[in-house]
C-alpha cells in the first residue's frame, strides 16, 4: 500500500546489478519527465509568482514580474495566526488521531492475527470513510453537530455549553473533523507495522522479567516506530495544508480560518497571487524542515 | 519478583498438567519432575506436545488443569515476568532495535540490578563474544546469535533455564560444538536446564535425564543410557536409536526367562528386562547387538537364533555397514556390522542366519500397530 | 497469551472505534433518503425518490459523469507511467536512483493546497485555459508517485529467480516480460490502479485549483455546501461507496477462497 511511503523498506537492490542504458531511460524517462513538467516547474512558477508586484499599469489583479521579498514579510506579518493555528491544529488532530489509531491498529494487527477474515473485514471498515466522498462526510459531521442536533441540545442542557454557545464553527470542531478525516491515514501505516511484529519478542520480555507496561515500552513501541513515524508524517502534512474542515460551510468559521484557507481565497476569490503562492512557499518550506528535523530525530534517515 | 542470584538452580514439578486449545488436546496428565542442577531433556517429535510444557513451565501459557512448582513454590498463576525462569528462544527472539550488550542486560535493568552492563559483559565473556558487544543481532552469524541469546538468559541467573530447541536453526557441526559448549557452561554454572529437542543425539550427548514424549504424555524417563539399553515401549525402542521388533504369544517361561514363538524360532528374553510375563508381547534387540552367520548356528541357552534369511540390501554409511536380512515370515531384520575388516563381509542374496545374546533382548509393554511391519 | 490490558478492552475499544468511524456514513445513507425539499438538514420522511431520480436535480450528474471520466483517464496514464518507474527502480541499478527516490517522495510530501497553487501558476504563467484537461494533468501528476509506491512494493517481493527460469527456459526478455513479470504484477497495479482512480475522484482541493468552471462531483459538493447540500448528493456518495466496498469485499472474498482451495490441496 502507499502507506508505507514513508516506511523504510527500501531495500536496496545490491543483489541485483544489472544492465543499465536504453532500458531504464525508457522506463524512467516518461515518468520522470511528467514530474519535472507538471510538479517541479509549477514549484518553480510558485516561487516566482510569489516574487512578484503589483502592475503599476496594470489593472486589478494583474502582476508583473519582480523580485519582491517583500510579499513574504507583508504575508507573515498579516497571516501570522493562521499560520501557527494551521500548525496547531496539525498537531493536535495528529496527537489524537495516534492516540486513537494505535489500539485500534495494535488489535487488528496483533490480537486478531488467528482470525485472518476477520483482520481484513476491520482494515476495510479502516478504510471505509475512504470510500465516501470527503466532504460528503465531513458535511455529516457537520450536521451531526448542528446548533439545532440533540448532541448541541443536550450539552446546553447539561450547563457543558452555554445556551449561546455551539460546537460548529470552534477550534474544538476543527480538530475533531480533522482527526476524523485522516484516521485512516495513520492506521494503516501503525497496521503494517504491528502486523509484522514477531510476537515472540514480546514473549522474549516478559521472559525477562519486564512487566507488561515495560514490554510496551520498550519493545512494541520502539518496534513499531517506523509505522508512527509515517502515520504521523502522513496525517500532519494534509492536515497542515487542509482548508475545508476549517472553512465556515464546513466545521470552522473565520475565527478557525487555517493557512489552507488563506491561500484558497487569496488564489481564487481575491486573485492575489503573489501573496497566495508566498503563503503556499512557507507552508511548503515549513513542512519540509519539519519532516527531515523529525525523521532525522527519530533515526529513519533511509526514508529519503 | 525473584530479585536475588540463585547460586544454584531449583527444581522443577508439574502435577496432572493438562493444556488443551481450541480443537485438541496438546497435554493430557502430565507429571514430571526435574531434580534441581541437572541438564534435562525433553525428547519427541513435533507436535508430542513438548514445546508447550516448555511455554508452561516460562508461564507463556496457562494449563488447564494442573499445578506447576518451582523450587517447591507454586507459580501456576504466576505471570512471565514474575517466574525466576528465562528461556533461550527456537528463534533466539533478539531484541533487533537493541545492540547485543543491551539484549543481554535487558533482563538486569529490569529487575534494577547494579551494573546492568558490567555483569552482561561477563555474561559475553562466558559466551566468547565480548567483541560483539556493539553490533546489532542482525549483524549477527547464527551460531553467534544463538550464543547472544543463551547470555542474555544465563545473566539473570534463573532458577531454571529453558532452551527451546536453541540449536535447530544451526548447521550440524556448529550444533555439535554448541552441545559440548553448552553442556560445558551448565556445569560450570550449576543451574538446571531443561531442553526441548527432538534430536535424539542430542538428547542423549548432552541430557543427565531424558524424558521421551509422544502424543502429550512422558513415555519413558531415565537416564540416556537406561532408555537405549531397555526402551519400555515400541515408541521408545524405534525413537531412540532403531530396533528390530518380534511379536509372539509367551510359550514357556523359566525362573528368569520367558520365550515366545515366532515362525518357527524360540526367542528367550530375561524376565527382569520384559515390561509383561504372559500373552502377546513383543521383544526388541538392537541391530549393533546381533551378528549373523552363514551357517546355521548350535543352539545355545544364551543366545536367540533366527534365520535362515535372505541379504537384501547393504547400506554403506562409512564406520558401520547396514545389512537388511529378509527373514520369511517374520520380516526385515536389520544388522551393523563395524567395518573393522574388509567390507562388506557378504554380498547380496546370501543366507544369513541372525543371532543375538538373550541379555539383550527387551520385553516392551505394547505391540507395534498392525501396519508396522517388526 | 498475557499481554493483554484486559481481555475485552481492546474488543470493545476496537468495535466503539469503528462506530465512530462509520457514523457519518450510516448518516450520508440515512439522509439519501429524506425526502427533502432544496436543502437536506432536517429529516422529513423515507423516499426513494432520489435514488430512482438522481439525475432531476441539476449538475449532480454531470459532475458524477466529469469525475469518473476524469478518474479513467488519470488512472490509466498514472498508473502506465508508475508501474514503469517502479519497475526501473527495482529491477536496475542506475546513477540518480536515490534523487530520483526524492523527486518521486516530494509530491507525496506536498501540501495539496501547494500543489494546487503551483500548478495554477503555471498553467496561468503559460495561458492555458483552465478545464477538464487541466484537472486530468493535475491527477495524473499526484497519483503518480502513488503508484510508483504501491508498484515498487509488488515488485520487491517478487522473486528474481522466475524471471531467471524464464530466461532459461528460452523466453527472450520481451516474452520474460509478458508471460512471467506482468501476470505476476498484475494484483498490484491493480491496487494501484483502484488507489489512483480513488484519489482521483476524491480529490477535491487541487482540483478546485484547476477547474476553471468545470464541475467535478467534489467540487460540486463544495459549491452546494454553502446554500446546503442536496439528496441526491448523498445518492452519488453511497453509490459510489457501496461499488467501492463491493470491489475490495469480492476481491478479499476471492482471495479467500483461493487460499482455502490451496490449502485444502495441502
Amino acid at each position: 500500500m502507499a502507506f508505507t511511503a514513508f516506511g523504510s523498506n527500501n531495500r536496496s537492490p545490491s543483489n541485483k546489478p544489472r544492465r543499465t542504458g536504453k532500458v531504464v531511460i525508457a522506463l524512467l524517462a516518461p515518468g520522470l519527465a511528467y514530474l519535472a513538467m507538471f510538479f517541479l516547474t509549477p514549484l518553480f512558477a510558485l516561487i516566482m509568482v510569489s516574487l512578484e508586484t503589483p502592475d503599476p499599469a496594470g489593472g486589478f489583479a494583474e502582476y508583473v514580474p519582480a523580485f519582491e521579498f517583500g510579499n513574504y514579510a507583508n504575508v507573515v506579518s498579516e497571516y501570522l495566526p493562521h499560520i501557527l493555528r494551521s500548525f496547531g491544529y496539525a498537531l493536535a488532530a495528529t496527537v489524537l488521531a495516534l492516540l486513537i489509531s494505535y489500539p485500534l491498529a495494535y488489535f487488528i494487527g496483533v490480537k486478531a492475527r488467528p482470525w485472518p477474515m476477520l483482520q481484513k473485514l476491520m482494515l476495510t471498515l479502516v478504510i471505509a470513510p475512504f470510500f465516501i466522498s470527503f466532504l460528503l462526510r465531513t458535511l455529516a459531521w457537520k450536521q451531526i453537530f448542528s446548533n439545532e442536533s440533540w448532541i448541541v441540545s443536550s450539552l446546553q442542557d447539561l450547563g457543558i455549553l452555554d445556551q449561546t454557545q455551539y460546537v460548529v464553527g470552534t477550534p474544538f470542531m476543527v480538530i475533531f473533523g480533522l482527526t476524523y478525516n485522516f484516521i485512516p491515514f495513520m492506521t494503516l501505516p501503525l497496521y503494517t507495522s504491528l502486523e509484522r511484529l514477531d510476537t515472540r519478542y514480546l514473549e522474549a520480555g516478559s521472559d525477562l522479567y519486564a512487566t507488561p507496561a515495560k514490554v510496551f515500552r520498550k519493545v512494541t513501541l520502539p518496534l513499531s516506530m517506523p509505522g508512527i513515524i509515517s502515520g504521523t508524517l502522513l496525517t500532519f502534512i494534509p492536515i497542515a495544508g487542509d482548508y475545508v474542515n476549517a472553512s465556515g460551510d464546513f466545521l470552522g468559521s473565520s475565527s478557525t480560518a487555517m493557512i489552507g484557507n488563506v491561500i484558497e481565497s487569496n488564489y481564487l476569490q481575491i486573485n492575489d497571487y503573489p501573496s497566495a503562492s508566498a503563503l503556499s512557499v512557507i507552508l511548503m518550506g515549513v513542512i519540509l524542515v519539519l519532516v527531515s528535523v523529525y525523521v532525522r530525530k527519530s533515526g529513519t534517515e533511509d526514508l529519503l | 519478583m525473584a530479585k536475588e542470584f540463585v547460586a544454584r538452580g531449583a527444581d522443577l514439578e508439574l502435577k496432572q498438567i493438562r493444556k488443551e486449545f481450541p480443537g485438541f488436546v496438546a497435554i493430557d496428565n502430565l507429571d514430571l519432575h526435574v531434580p534441581a542442577g541437572q541438564f534435562f531433556a525433553l525428547l519427541g517429535p513435533s507436535g508430542c506436545g513438548k514445546t508447550t510444557s516448555l511455554r508452561l513451565v516460562a508461564g507463556l501459557e496457562t494449563p488447564t488443569k494442573g499445578k506447576i512448582f518451582i523450587g517447591g513454590k507454586d507459580v501456576t498463576s504466576t505471570k512471565p515476568h514474575e517466574r525466576p525462569v528465562n528461556t533461550v528462544f527456537q528463534s533466539y527472539a533478539l531484541f533487533p532495535h537493541m545492540s547485543v550488550l543491551e539484549n543481554v542486560a535487558f533482563g538486569l535493568r529490569q529487575r534494577k540490578i547494579d551494573n546492568p552492563l558490567v555483569r552482561a559483559k561477563e555474561a559475553l565473556n562466558l559466551v566468547q563474544l565480548p567483541h560483539l558487544a556493539d553490533r546489532r543481532p542482525q549483524q549477527l552469524s547464527g551460531g553467534q546469535q544463538q550464543r547472544v541469546a543463551l547470555a542474555r538468559a544465563l545473566v539473570n541467573r534463573p532458577s531454571l533455564l529453558l532452551l527451546d530447541e536453541p540449536l535447530g536453526a544451526l548447521d550440524l557441526k556448529l550444533r555439535r560444538e554448541m552441545q559440548i559448549e553448552l553442556k560445558a557452561i551448565q556445569m560450570e554454572v550449576g543451574l538446571t536446564f531443561l531442553h526441548v529437542t527432538h534430536d535424539q543425539e542430542e538428547a542423549m550427548d548432552m541430557a543427565d535425564t531424558v524424558a521421551v514424549m509422544n502424543l502429550g504424555h512422558i513415555e519413558q524417563m531415565g537416564a540416556p543410557e537406561a532408555l537405549y539399553d531397555r526402551p519400555k515401549t515400541v515408541f521408545v525402542s524405534k525413537f531412540l536409536g532403531q530396533s528390530n521388533l518380534l511379536v509372539g504369544e509367551v510359550t514357556s517361561s523359566s525362573a528368569n526367562s520367558i520365550s515366545i514363538e515366532v515362525a518357527g524360532n524360540k526367542i528367550s528374553v530375561p524376565k527382569a528386562r520384559a515390561e509383561k510375563h504372559k500373552g502377546k508381547i513383543a521383544i526388541g534387540f538392537r541391530p549393533e547387538k546381533a551378528t549373523f552367520l552363514t551357517k546355521k548356528p548350535a543352539s545355545s541357552a544364551s543366545t536367540n537364533v533366527i534365520g535362515p534369511g535372505v541379504i537384501l540390501d547393504i547400506r554403506f554409511t562409512g564406520t558401520s555397514n547396514q545389512y537388511l536380512i529378509e527373514v520369511p515370515e517374520l520380516g526385515n531384520i536389520t544388522v551393523f556390522a563395524q567395518n573393522i575388516g574388509q567390507s562388506p563381509v557378504i554380498q547380496l542374496g546370501e543366507q544369513v542366519w541372525i543371532s543375538w545374546a538373550i541379555e539383550h533382548s527387551f520385553g516392551l509393554s505394547d505391540l507395534p500397530a498392525k501396519s508396522e511391519k517388526a | 497469551m498475557r499481554f493483554s490490558l484486559g481481555k475485552f478492552t481492546l474488543p470493545v475499544y476496537a468495535v466503539l472505534a469503528f462506530i465512530y468511524l462509520l457514523i457519518p456514513i450510516v448518516y450520508t445513507f440515512v439522509f439519501s433518503f429524506n425526502n427533502s425539499l432544496k436543502t437536506n438538514l432536517i429529516w422529513r420522511g423515507f423516499t426513494l425518490d432520489k435514488w430512482t431520480n438522481v439525475c432531476q436535480r441539476e449538475g449532480v450528474c454531470e459532475a458524477l459523469s466529469n469525475s469518473v471520466m476524469i478518474g479513467l483517464i488519470s488512472t490509466v496514464v498514472a498508473t502506465a507511467l508508475g508501474t514503469m518507474i517502479a519497475i526501473a527502480l527495482v529491477r536496475y541499478r542506475f546513477k540518480f536512483r536515490s534523487s530520483i527516490n526524492l523527486l518521486l517522495f516530494l509530491p507525496m510530501a506536498t501540501p495539496e493546497v501547494v500543489l494546487g497553487a503551483g500548478l495554477a501558476s503555471q498553467f496561468f504563467n503559460l495561458g492555458v485555459q483552465k478545464g477538464i484537461w487541466t484537472i486530468i494533468i493535475a491527477h495524473i501528476m499526484f497519483c503518480l508517485s502513488f503508484v510508483v509506491v504501491t508498484v515498487k512494493a509488488r515488485v520487491a517481493s517478487l522473486d528474481p529467480a522466475l524471471e531467471e527460469a524464464g530466461r532459461d527456459l528460452y523466453a527472450n526478455p520481451r516474452q520474460v516480460f509478458w508471460r512471467i513479470t506482468f501476470p505476476l504484477l498484475l494484483p498490484g497495479i491493480a491496487s494501484a490502479a483502484l488507489l489512483s482512480f480513488a484519489l482521483s475522484f476524491d480529490d477535491f482541493i487541487i482540483t478546485n485549483f484547476n477547474a476553471g468552471s468545470d464541475m467535478t462531483f467534489p467540487r460540486y459538493v463544495y459549491t452546494a455546501a454553502a446554500r446546503g447540500v442536496p439528496a441526491e448528493a448523498n445518492v452519488v456518495g453511497c453509490a459510489v461507496f457501496l461499488l467501492a466496498i463491493l470491489i475490495v469485499l469480492s476481491t478479499q472474498i476471492r482471495g479467500e477462497v483461493k487460499r482455502r482451495r490451496l490449502a485444502k490441496k495441502h
